[in-house]
């Protein structure tokens, strides 16, 4: 059983979804993305997703794309981002999934970045613009022969022919896209969520983990009785840069991570109003 | 077309390159359009309503004009030209534009968004709204926006809004990145009027299908005037490659056809100075399809430059590259300034003025045609008209005459 499965498997026997957080690698710079790292794992993070900066992120909103661009701008490569994940990963006791775009790691050809993933100590691998259709001559085999999880997404417009091919050419667990957009904060989640996600593990055996547009603890909370994870991203990221010029900034992003983690513990889920109440009185959703 | 086979296979390749490399959100739309598109292409009802539209409205067919002082003055072949600088709204762009507008109305997506370098194809998606009754939005650098203002008059005077792209390069690319971002996000209710043979399969083929037009028209026409001749040479100027593959496809049968692309050479050969992908380009994956592409060592895009905007982009359409593996086509750079000289010639001894973008093709009939006989043919896809351009020219020119001057001094 891969890391990232028994990471899954352990927080199902909890009665918990896992929280994921995400981050923008070598934003500002990769000597804090390290720090970051460490922080977050501390602050209870059950896996934690890495990201690539990419010049034309075509999947991202605003807060990523800026983070992004300062990232590259500082010089970070996807070799120096290995080379940083190696430096701290024997101080992180959870799974860490790159998130990338294609082109960055088609660059290196499939096996060779494969091999420096799992060297490095990655545990999974998700490209935003790489379907399983493109993924299946090269890089789903070179990942797998390096004992990568294949992460693959699902949308709310993937019908039930794209769930069964994820299902699958997936491992690890699926990145379900909250709503059809790109990557950022939003004031209420997408309606047809809950009923989506139903739909989708209804056809699944992999863990669902959902991510897009979940920012505050309550979203968070909403979330978790309906998934197996919950990815924060944009929120943390932004919370990084607004803060920057704090000595203390990696202590406020752990300590907001930890709010977001204490909100898939259903106790926690319970003291903040439950789900129901929430939505009759027109909640998260 | 004799025995050539036109891509793409069943997933969208052309050979080793295409594809489909789209986040998941767009995945399933991309189908539906492919089916949406097959079914079109089928149906004798939509082609006769693309035709009607073309001939009554969009000007089609457009004339080819034998230029007999340009090829005077360059002494050899005798040059043709194919003019869709009279296509209405000045450019090729039409063509594509107006039969993705009419497949997006049988989809029942009432909203377009469309990117724009040059301006001519966001002027186009913008045109083909107002008349079939669609909301439109184009995406444009702001860089692009200076210099083109003139087309963003026109845009939104046909009622369409003009989204500044402030990211980046601030240019095509950039442009794109921001109609995808829309597109993931609302792709339920619009279509993605891509204006080039780019991106994910089934835009590559549907947009050269939507132009093919420009190159059987031509044959026809080439073959009237000269009594059932071929050209010897098929010239075309390639950003993404559409107004080439548009000519180019009518003669893909013919191997006694020369068919040569030509792209931005710019200012230099430093990285940032020119979008030459034939040149210095290497594979890559760029807005959903597996292409040549301007990238650095780590696989991050390149900044690109042209003094044409429509060349302006760091990839090529996949169809041209397989077009130069198999040697069916091949592909050179003219520059800034020899894409300048080449556009003030046509206005001097043919009273036309042509894009920018087009001017790229006419400097290389300049290098070719005084070395072919008097007897020998060229053809140049005449992409579009220069209007847009004059004071990039203008610039230009005051440019380079700032720097012969300084020149002059040291
Ligand atoms: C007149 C004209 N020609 C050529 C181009 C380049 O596009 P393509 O290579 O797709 O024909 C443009 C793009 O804006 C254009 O406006």
């Amino acid at each position: 059983m891969s890391a990232i499965s028994e990471t899954f498997a352990r927080c199902r026997a909890e009665g918990r979804a896992a929280f994921v957080p995400f981050i923008v690698a070598g934003d500002p710079d990769l000597a804090t993305t390290e720090e970051l790292l460490i922080a977050l794992a501390e602050a209870g993070a059950d896996l934690i997703e890495i990201g690539v900066p990419f010049s034309d992120p075509i999947a991202d909103g605003p807060v990523i794309q800026a983070a992004g661009q300062r990232a590259l701008a500082a010089g970070a490569t996807l070799e120096r981002i290995l080379a940083s994940i190696a430096r701290v990963r024997g101080r992180l006791g959870v799974p860490l999934v790159l998130f990338s775009y294609a082109n960055p790691i088609l660059v290196h050809g499939a096996a060779r970045f494969a091999e420096k993933a799992a060297a490095s100590g990655v545990d999974g691998v998700l490209i935003v613009d790489l379907p399983p259709e493109e993924a299946a001559a090269e890089v789903s085999p070179a990942l797998a022969a390096h004992g990568l999880d294949r992460i693959l997404l699902l949308a709310p417009t993937s019908g039930p022919e794209r769930i069964d091919l994820v299902a699958r050419a997936g491992s690890g667990f699926v990145y379900y896209v909250s709503r059809t957009g790109v990557t950022g904060e939003r004031e209420a989640l997408a309606a047809e969520l809950p009923r989506q996600l139903r739909a989708v593990r209804r056809r699944l055996r992999l863990p669902v983990v959902v991510g897009f547009g979940i920012s505050t603890p309550a979203q968070v909370a909403a979330v978790a009785p309906l998934a197996d994870g919950v990815v924060v991203g944009s929120a943390l990221v932004r919370l990084l840069h607004d803060c920057r010029d704090e000595p203390e900034r990696l202590a406020l992003v752990a300590a907001r991570a930890r709010q977001l983690a204490a909100a898939v513990r259903p106790a926690a889920a319970e003291a903040g109003g439950s789900r129901r109440r929430m939505r009759r009185r027109g909640g998260p959703f | 077309m004799g025995r050539w086979k036109s891509g793409p296979d069943a997933r969208g390749r052309f050979g080793p390159y295409g594809g489909r490399y789209a986040p998941e959100t767009l995945m399933a739309p991309l189908v539906e359009l492919a089916a949406a598109y097959d079914r079109a292409r089928r149906d004798r009802r939509f082609g006769a309503r693309l035709d009607e539209l073309l001939a009554t409205w969009a000007g089609r067919p457009t004339p080819l004009t034998h230029a007999a002082r340009l090829s005077a003055e360059l002494g050899g072949a005798q040059i043709y030209l194919k003019r869709e600088d009279l296509l209405h709204t000045g450019a090729h762009k039409l063509n594509n534009a107006l039969g993705q507008a009419l497949l997006a109305a049988e989809m029942g997506k009432r909203r377009l968004i469309a990117e724009t370098g040059a301006g001519q194809h966001g002027v186009a998606t913008a045109a083909a709204a107002a008349r079939l009754g669609l909301d439109c939005v184009i995406y444009m650098g702001e860089e692009d926006m200076r210099r083109q203002s003139l087309n963003v008059d026109r845009m939104r005077l046909f009622g369409a809004e003009v989204a500044p792209v402030g990211a980046g390069s601030r240019t095509l690319k950039d442009a794109i990145n921001e109609a995808m971002r829309d597109w993931v996000t609302n792709v339920r209710t619009t279509h993605y009027v891509l204006g080039s043979v780019l991106g994910p399969d089934p835009f590559p083929r549907m947009v050269r299908d939507f132009q093919r037009v420009i190159g059987d028209e031509a044959r026809r026409q080439l073959k009237r005037a000269t009594g059932d001749e071929l050209p010897d040479l098929v010239v075309a100027c390639v950003g993404g490659g559409s107004n080439a593959l548009g000519i180019f496809t009518a003669f893909l049968g013919d191997p006694e056809v020369r068919l040569v692309g030509v792209e931005a050479g710019g200012r230099g050969e430093a990285p940032g100075d020119h979008a030459a992908r034939f040149g210095f380009g290497r594979l890559g994956v760029l807005h959903g399809t597996h292409t040549l592409l301007l990238q650095d060592d780590a696989g991050q895009v390149l900044p690109t430059h042209s003094v044409s905007a429509g060349l302006d982009y760091p990839a090529v359409g996949p169809e041209h590259v397989e077009l130069a593996r198999l040697g069916r086509a091949e592909y050179t750079r003219a520059s800034d300034a020899e894409a300048v000289a080449a556009l003030r010639l046509l206005c001097r001894t043919e009273g036309i003025l042509p894009a920018l973008e087009t001017a790229h093709a006419l400097a290389e009939v300049v290098k070719r045609a005084p070395r072919l006989g008097r007897r020998r043919r060229i053809l140049v896809n005449l992409s579009g008209r220069g209007d847009k351009d004059l004071d990039s020219v203008g610039a230009f020119l005051d440019e380079e005459a700032a720097t012969a001057a300084r020149g002059g001094e040291s």
